[in-house]
């Protein structure tokens, strides 16, 4: 059973396909500048300046990261250790005060490392919806290619902007060589 | 590619004049601080002398080490960053000659060792008398000198040469052969800094040693050069040099490379208090014992502070490091930090009884960093501000951050 044979009602978004890179980052532009916000690029490489072709603001990632490091590494290590030298276990090691911060500065540095990879992690994972067991665009045949050789533009239905009709004219517009309506 | 508007350095530019004289002004405000001095065998002087001294010539060696990586790892980015980095580390063969107050201030400077009345009654001076002796000490100065001043010149000669050929092959293999020269140019680097860090800083105090003082030197002056580097580009670019080749995407790795080395920096200065704080032994903790008291805890603290936490979190936003005054007042910044740091190094010995700035310092401060950048301008005017024919220019020039 073809895909093409069955018609619903709502379009999960339109999917045009385009043969190199610097298609693809001119089309993006355009795409941009007509004013679409949910839509997304797929390439099989990282396309150098092609978040500033799509006019994406910069990644949060790095706050998320931040806030993990400082709230969940830095301040609770350090007062954990803290804690344990002056209330917990009280006991002189190596004739040093109880409060002997130096000891302490190593274990913090890892733990505030460690969280901050890790806040980067969830962040990334977070912010991209990650994991997700099923999308709608890989019911394309011909987007399986996006790891291999192609280069795709995917404009969802959710977008204000979009028309089925005429988002599918605007994109054949750009020089796409195939452009297709994906079911939800 | 550039054009020549933006590679050249033109023979009416109002900075050409600042060569000559800066290089007069400093040499004669060393001489004041000389003159001002009014201390017991001049060693205010001669400790001020050391302390900016070892500041000039670490931003020259940090910038050899930038140079010799940037071969090492066949950089492109870099490239038009470097000609600058080359025209600062062409002042050692100048710094070198400006050691001599400094040999000829030993006795003063290095008296707790090189006092033969004090090693006759010291054992461990005299279990490191086969090291520790004037004779060595000054062989090993010259061998030091002498290298950093061949390096300095024979790199930027090199690259300077570059500039007039014009076969692409004949260019690709000249760059070959730059890379294969620098491998062995980091090892003598290495070797040499770590041993001047040992003869002329760590030997103030005989008794005491880190086996992680050249790495604390070479923290310090790689992370001095790149704050330079940052910051006489955008003066460079305010005066109408260099043109637009320079753009935010080089800045941004220069603040990421001095934010970087802050960093290591830090690591490098807590690693070494550290052990020497856990273990807790006499002759090691003699250093910092000096240093915790008599007012220097204060400067102690205010490295913590102003070479570590307000760095960190000011350098590390991206947009700090891609706006030009934000980031020249980093890397600004940093260069006084530098010196807190030499001082800190350096001064406890001579003022133990607490921190005394006084005119001596300042005046052989501003006079040798004044007599670096005079030679610096003046290596600046003698080739094209950018390496004109390096086969990665231009891979440089539209060089992108990702």
């Amino acid at each position: 059973m073809s895909s093409a044979t069955i018609t619903t009602a709502k379009p999960f978004g339109a999917l045009a396909e385009f043969g190199n890179p610097a298609e693809l980052y001119h089309a993006c532009e355009k795409v941009r500048d007509e004013g679409f916000s949910v839509w997304d690029a797929h390439t099989p490489f990282p396309v150098h300046g092609l978040e500033d072709a799509m006019g994406a603001p910069r990644s949060k990632v790095p706050w998320i990261s931040l806030v993990f490091a400082l709230f969940g590494g830095t301040i609770p290590a350090f007062a954990l250790q803290s804690w344990v030298a002056v209330e917990g276990s009280r006991q002189v090691i190596s004739g040093k005060p109880m409060l002997s911060w130096q000891a302490f500065i190593p274990v913090t540095f890892e733990v505030s490392v460690l969280l901050g990879a890790v806040g980067a992690l969830l962040g990334m994972l977070m912010i991209n919806r990650l994991p997700q067991l099923y999308h709608s665009l890989f019911r394309s045949e011909r987007f399986e290619r996006f790891s291999d050789d192609k280069f795709f533009i995917s404009i969802e239905s959710r977008d204000p902007k979009f028309d089925a009709e005429g988002t599918v004219a605007f994109l054949q517009s750009l020089g796409s060589s195939h452009v297709e309506l994906v079911e939800d | 590619m550039p054009t020549a508007a933006e590679t050249t350095f033109p023979a009416d530019h109002s900075w050409r004049k600042l060569g000559p004289i800066a290089l007069v002004v400093g040499a004669v405000l060393v001489g004041a601080a000389f003159g001002v001095d009014g201390s017991e065998h001049h060693g205010d002087f001669y400790f001020s002398y050391l302390v900016g001294w070892m500041y000039v010539v670490t931003l020259a060696l940090g910038a050899m080490f930038f140079t010799l990586v940037q071969h090492a790892g066949r950089a492109g980015w870099s490239v038009v960053v470097r000609r600058t980095a080359e025209n600062m580390m062409a002042t050692l063969p100048v710094l070198a000659l400006f050691f001599i107050p400094i040999f000829l201030g030993r006795h003063e400077l290095y008296h707790h060792w090189m006092d033969a009345k004090i090693v006759a009654s010291d054992a461990i001076l005299q279990g490191k008398e086969a090291y520790l002796n004037e004779g060595f000490w000054t062989g090993r100065a010259v061998f030091y000198l002498v290298m950093w001043g061949f390096l300095g010149m024979y790199f930027r000669g090199r690259s300077v040469k570059q500039d007039t050929m014009t076969d692409p092959a004949a260019i690709e293999e000249f760059s070959r052969g730059t890379e294969r020269r620098s491998f062995v140019s980091i090892a003598v680097f290495a070797l040499t800094i770590t041993f001047a860090g040992i003869d002329w800083i760590m030997t103030l105090d005989p008794h005491w040693y880190s086996t992680m003082w050249g790495v604390y030197l070479f923290a310090g002056a790689f992370m001095s050069a790149l704050a330079f580097l940052g910051l006489i580009h955008i003066l460079m670019q305010k005066a109408g040099l260099v043109g637009r080749i320079i753009n935010d995407e080089h800045y941004h790795d220069l603040g990421k490379l001095t934010f970087a080395f802050t960093v290591f920096w830090t690591y490098i200065a807590f690693s070494q208090y550290f052990l020497i704080w856990y273990a807790n032994i006499p002759e090691e903790t003699s250093w910092y014992a000096h240093r915790m008291g008599n007012s220097w805890e204060n400067v102690g603290l205010l490295l913590m502070i102003g070479h570590f936490i307000v760095p960190f979190f000011f350098l590390m936003p991206r947009t700090i490091k891609r706006i030009r005054w934000t980031l020249a007042l980093g890397c600004a910044w940093m260069l006084v930090m530098h010196y807190v740091d030499m001082q800190y190094m350096i001064m406890p010995v001579h003022a133990h009884h607490g921190v005394h700035l006084g005119a001596t310092d300042f005046l052989t401060w501003f006079g040798l960093f004044s007599v670096f950048f005079g030679v610096f301008i003046l290596n600046a005017g003698r080739a094209a501000l950018v390496p004109l024919k390096d086969p990665r220019l231009k891979e440089s020039v539209n060089f992108v951050n990702i």
